[in-house]
């Protein structure tokens, strides 16, 4: 432990061999993470360039070639006349009027609870919190129940409605007004005439816009990516959001499913093509939000 | 002047009082919309559940017969077994390896190179859920996966011999930590970067080494952030749905239709039609869950957000 040292000029000592070995286990176990993590993506974006013979036959991270990849999307739209399509439209819309119903509820909810006094605030606050904590897809089988009792099974809005409800947006949202805000600014704003209704829209929501990001990004990617809900709920597959769909594709995959799979043309390459289209969106959000997803996550730091 | 002075009490309460009472309509009209929805779908489940649990289909009162029932199901003790296996081999992984890689990231690193370590260990987490699980049955195919050269090492020469039930908590895990830990160890990394440099300086100062230095002085500061992570990996992983049950359709029903409890309860109801035993293994869930998070909550200041 004694000759291990930060890797800074004033600190260093070439030869040493504590820190060697040090360096030796640190370059081992990034360098094993990076392909546990990398591997699989260029595995996967280079598959729908093969077709199943290659994949089995080739070296693993070859590339195939571009009308391999035409083929494989044709094979992929021609499943059940486009169906992915389809799933990939119903996804857009339960996600997209989720997103909306969450951020005309959350925003105001998360603003609210840290700048206006009302009896039941409290209450309202804590029960927010454990609802945020409680495991959500125990829920799922009750909320069921409860559509069916309301006769919403099968239609969107047993989806968009519980895909709203997000109260992990709520506490994102009342920490960066209970932090960012200062509640002086609203009563200066009150003694100049300014209506409640005002003030929410002229000062808190333009001073809103970095946790709106980031309540629209986790609630648009964790709605996107939902699977027990609407593989409980839809019963048909013209009204499949896409995950369910995957789930579909791969119940047709001849290597996995040689009964019901045969005769189709669904076969690797095609299902890692129906992979990626899947990902796509939530992947470019991806792409930029690392810093979003940091402050987010960070948020409740700032409190102290 | 009695008089006066109480006059000037009330009014002085009234302006008081004006603003107060605005705000206070104005709250109400602000939480309404998401206080439906949390009724709708966060407290009326949850009581419905425990209603369900406690009833019988023809709703007669019998309370607890469901939770002995599904207990005594030859089913719930495995699906419970496996599923806290998998936690505690999730939970373990995970915070060792996320603050661990956090803090290598953090010291040893020139920040650009660390900046490219985060971003590409963080891509795969847009593949969660169903995606995620698909691209591992093609991992852990010997027949196409990339490493099969490994799986054959190790003595998995098809995809059966992957797909043992002794294996399924450690796919579980890889599938998770792929999708899951990139995000983590960002986080966890800008915990880190908020710890002052002087702290960090003085440590140096003192002869601490960088493991030393992250033991004592980096990790119990960021000690929150650990607890929450698990908190959230705790929630997540009682949650174990997708990941069995896809794997259980890909497998040609080798894999137990009912390897977690939420497939469990997903058997109960949809192919046993038993609606209340379905929601008492919910009860079962909902109370490991709270009991996890509020061990975890009390030990770390979380959730004391409301001091003002």
């Amino acid at each position: 432990m004694t000759g291990i040292t930060f890797d800074s000029p004033t600190a260093r000592r070439p030869g040493a061999p504590g820190r060697v070995l040090s360096t030796a286990v640190v370059v081992l176990l990034l360098g094993l993470l990076l392909v546990f993590f990398v591997l699989p993506v260029i595995w996967l974006l280079l598959a729908p360039s093969k077709t199943a013979g290659q994949i089995v036959s080739d070296p693993p991270l070859s590339f195939g070639s571009f009308s391999q990849i035409g083929a494989a999307w044709k094979h992929l739209t021609s499943f059940q006349n486009g169906a992915l399509l389809v799933w990939l439209k119903n996804s857009a819309v339960y996600s997209g009027a989720s997103l909306l119903l969450t951020l005309a509820t959350s925003v105001p909810a998360g603003y609210a609870l840290a700048l206006t006094k009302f009896r039941g605030r409290k209450t309202l606050l804590m029960v927010t919190l454990v609802t945020m904590i409680m495991p959500s897809a125990t829920l799922v089988l009750p909320i069921f129940l409860e559509l069916n009792k309301f006769h919403l099974i099968g239609t969107v809005w047993s989806i968009i409605l519980p895909f709203s409800f997000y109260p992990f947006g709520v506490y994102l949202v009342y920490i960066y007004f209970a932090t960012s805000l200062p509640r002086e600014i609203l009563a200066a704003a009150r003694i100049d005439g300014c209506s409640e209704w005002q003030i929410f829209t002229h000062i808190a929501l333009p001073l809103a816009k970095p946790v709106i990001g980031l309540v629209a990004f986790f609630s648009f990617v964790g709605n996107w990516n939902n699977f027990f809900l609407p593989y409980l709920v839809l019963p048909d597959s013209n009204e499949f959001p896409i995950q369910v769909g995957l789930n579909q594709l791969l119940s047709s995959t001849p290597s996995f499913n040689p009964v019901a799979g045969a005769g189709l043309n669904i076969t690797v390459p095609e299902l890692a093509l129906a992979i990626i289209i899947a990902i796509l969106p939530v992947l470019v959000l991806f792409l930029f939000s690392q810093r979003t997803l940091v402050s987010g996550m960070l948020a409740g730091a700032t409190k102290e | 002047m009695t008089l006066l002075e109480s006059r000037r009490v009330t009014a002085t309460a009234r302006r008081r009082g004006v603003p107060r009472r605005r705000g206070g309509l104005a709250g109400y009209f602000f939480v309404g919309g998401y206080a439906v929805l949390l009724l709708a779908f966060g407290v009326f489940p949850t009581v419905y559940a425990f209603y369900l649990s406690l009833t019988n289909d023809r709703g007669q009162f019998t309370g607890i017969n469901q939770f002995v029932k599904v207990a005594q199901d030859y089913r719930f003790v495995p699906a419970f077994t496996d599923m806290l296996l998998y936690l505690a081999m999730w939970l373990v992984v995970l915070v060792g390896l996320t603050v661990l890689v956090a803090v290598v990231l953090r010291g040893r690193m020139r920040p650009g190179l660390s900046a490219l370590f985060r971003f590409l260990f963080y891509i795969p987490g847009a593949l969660a859920g169903v995606a995620s699980v698909l691209v591992w049955l093609f991992m852990l195919d010997p027949a196409v996966s990339p490493v099969s050269w490994l799986l054959d090492s190790l003595g998995f020469h098809s995809f059966a011999a992957v797909l043992t039930p002794g294996n399924l908590p450690v796919i579980f895990v890889l599938i998770a930590f792929w999708t899951g830990a990139g995000g983590w160890i960002v986080v966890m990394y800008g915990a880190l970067n908020n710890i002052p440099d002087e702290v960090l300086e003085a440590a140096r100062m003192d002869g601490a080494g960088p493991w030393k230095t992250a033991w004592h002085i980096q990790i119990p500061m960021i000690r929150q952030w650990i607890a929450y992570m698990a908190i959230l990996a705790f929630a997540a992983g009682t949650q174990l749905f997708v990941e069995p049950q896809l794997l259980q359709t890909a497998s040609l029903g080798r894999v137990t239709p009912t390897w977690s409890p939420n497939q469990l309860a997903y058997v109960f109801a949809f192919q046993q039609g038993d609606f209340n035993g379905a929601a008492a293994i919910s009860v079962f869930l909902l109370a490991l869950g709270l009991i996890g998070a509020g061990l975890l909550v009390r030990r770390s200041d979380m959730f004391k957000v409301d001091e003002t």
